[in-house]
């Protein structure tokens, strides 16, 4: 507790140039999030631990501007009717326990292996969860955009139909966005892993948004808007812990969450223009670009743990760049593929539109 | 939507200018009262309620500044394919 009071009180000074680039990061981290309900975030706490922010300091504030971030963004797709909010309070409920839990196998992990352990755990989830679950959802993205069906309506996966056929009294719960009854015994083990997994890399939706499409079958743009009701209840408890230790910047969630909300807004807006399999192919791209970013760093804390051969200083400050530049490269060409298709959109809507009324003067 | 309905809907120019000069003073009280709001934000216990107040009023009133800042600029969701046709 002594260290937390004593990195409480390490609070950062703020130019410019900080506040800018804070901003800057949030506008790009918001219009994904937007977009796809989450992601940000994992640049968001090392791009402040850059500036000197305290590990602690830099999850707790980023946290802090996470929920009010994803309130704008769950309340603007709700105005577009792409919002689950029983689905999304259901999951961020058992979501919060999976939290609580990951911190703790986080704590345990840090104080049998240091800081190095706790390092090598977080990038080894980042690379085997992004690769799993990244690997498919871009794989499917890709297949639907190379069959040409991209207007169609998106299929139900097989085990969502299983998931949605299981009838266990007592537990079966509707949900609007996949127009059924289902057994919240599914959903409870769902929302845990995407707290889980929200406390060790930071984006739970990463589980999360895919859970949703192809364990319980709900549409890609239900689950990337519900994603931001699970966001919100998981930052509001997550915040309230950290704030509770004093280690919550409210300068740095401010300044992040300015930029943010211009981004959320444009996002929330460029789901209205896309197809369905774009939001599959931002999270898929930007998943599988950051598991590279993660995986170069691998050797680092193997190399700190002394199970490789020891690394020379200037080959980690190399990785550590590379790493850190490839991270920031897989958020701009997320937010890039959201500008391009949001555009792409607008100017056929304004075709259309023009047609319609030359139609109508006819 | 019709022509008529296109021409007389109005850009929430006010909206926009009332809400954005209430998040720019919010910003510059954060900044210059930062050694203040410091302090008090990260005594932790029951101060933790600071920080989370702070963030729903700033999300309040910049959400809604940058919604119709977007508004302003032209950037609205689309309309219904329906509507179109």
């Amino acid at each position: 507790m002594h260290d937390i009071v004593k990195e409480a009180a390490n609070f950062i000074n703020l130019d410019v140039m900080t506040i800018a680039y804070l901003f800057i990061v949030g506008f790009v981290g918001g219009l994904v999030s937007g977009f796809i309900g989450s992601g940000g975030a994992f640049v968001l706490t090392p791009a402040m631990m850059s500036l000197g922010v305290p590990g602690l300091v830099a999850v707790a504030s980023n946290m802090c501007h996470k929920f009010p971030k994803a309130l704008i963004g769950a309340l603007k797709r709700a105005k577009y009717g792409q919002v689950d909010v029983k689905l999304g309070i259901v999951l961020g409920v058992s979501a919060e326990a999976g939290v609580l839990y990951g911190a703790h196998i986080q704590e345990n992990i840090k104080k049998a292996f240091g800081d190095a352990g706790s390092n090598l755990y977080v990038s080894a989830a980042f690379v085997v969860i992004l690769a799993i679950v990244g690997g498919f959802v871009l794989r499917d993205a890709w297949k639907t955009y190379k069959s040409g069906n991209t207007d169609e309506e998106e299929k139900v996966t097989k085990l969502a139909l299983w998931v949605q056929s299981i009838n266990i009294p007592g537990t079966m719960v509707y949900f609007k966005s996949l127009n059924a009854r289902i057994s919240v015994l599914f959903t409870i083990p769902l929302g845990f892993a995407t707290g889980m997994l929200a406390a060790t890399i930071a984006v739970g939706g990463f589980i999360g948004v895919p859970s949703m499409i192809y364990v319980l079958g709900a549409p890609s743009l239900m689950a990337s808007a519900t994603e931001l009701v699970i966001a919100f209840v998981m930052g509001l408890g997550g915040s309230f812990k950290y704030a509770m230790h004093g280690l919550v910047d409210i300068r740095l969630a401010m300044i992040i969450l300015a930029g943010s909300l211009f981004g959320i807004q444009l996002g929330a807006i460029g789901t209205t223009y896309v197809k369905p399999y774009m939001i599959k192919m931002v999270m898929g791209v930007i998943m599988v670009t950051v598991l590279f970013s993660r995986a170069l760093m691998v050797p680092v804390y193997l190399s700190q743990l002394e199970l490789i051969q020891k690394l020379g200083d200037s080959t980690v400050k190399v990785l550590k760049s590379t790493s850190f530049a490839i991270m920031i490269f897989a958020l701009a060409l997320g937010a890039f593929i959201v500008l391009k298709a949001m555009w792409q959109g607008i100017r056929s809507e304004k075709v259309a539109l023009r047609e319609a009324a030359r139609h109508r003067r006819a | 939507m019709s022509e008529e309905n296109k021409t007389t809907k109005k850009k929430p120019y006010a909206k926009m200018m009332f809400m954005g000069i209430i998040s720019i003073a919010l910003y510059v009280i954060l900044l210059l009262k930062q050694d203040i709001i410091n302090k008090y934000f990260a005594l932790g216990g029951m101060y933790a309620f600071l920080p989370i107040a702070t963030a729903f009023i700033f999300s309040f009133v910049h959400g809604l500044f940058t919604g119709n800042f977007w508004t302003v600029m032209g950037i609205e969701a689309a309309r219904k394919k329906k509507e179109i046709k």
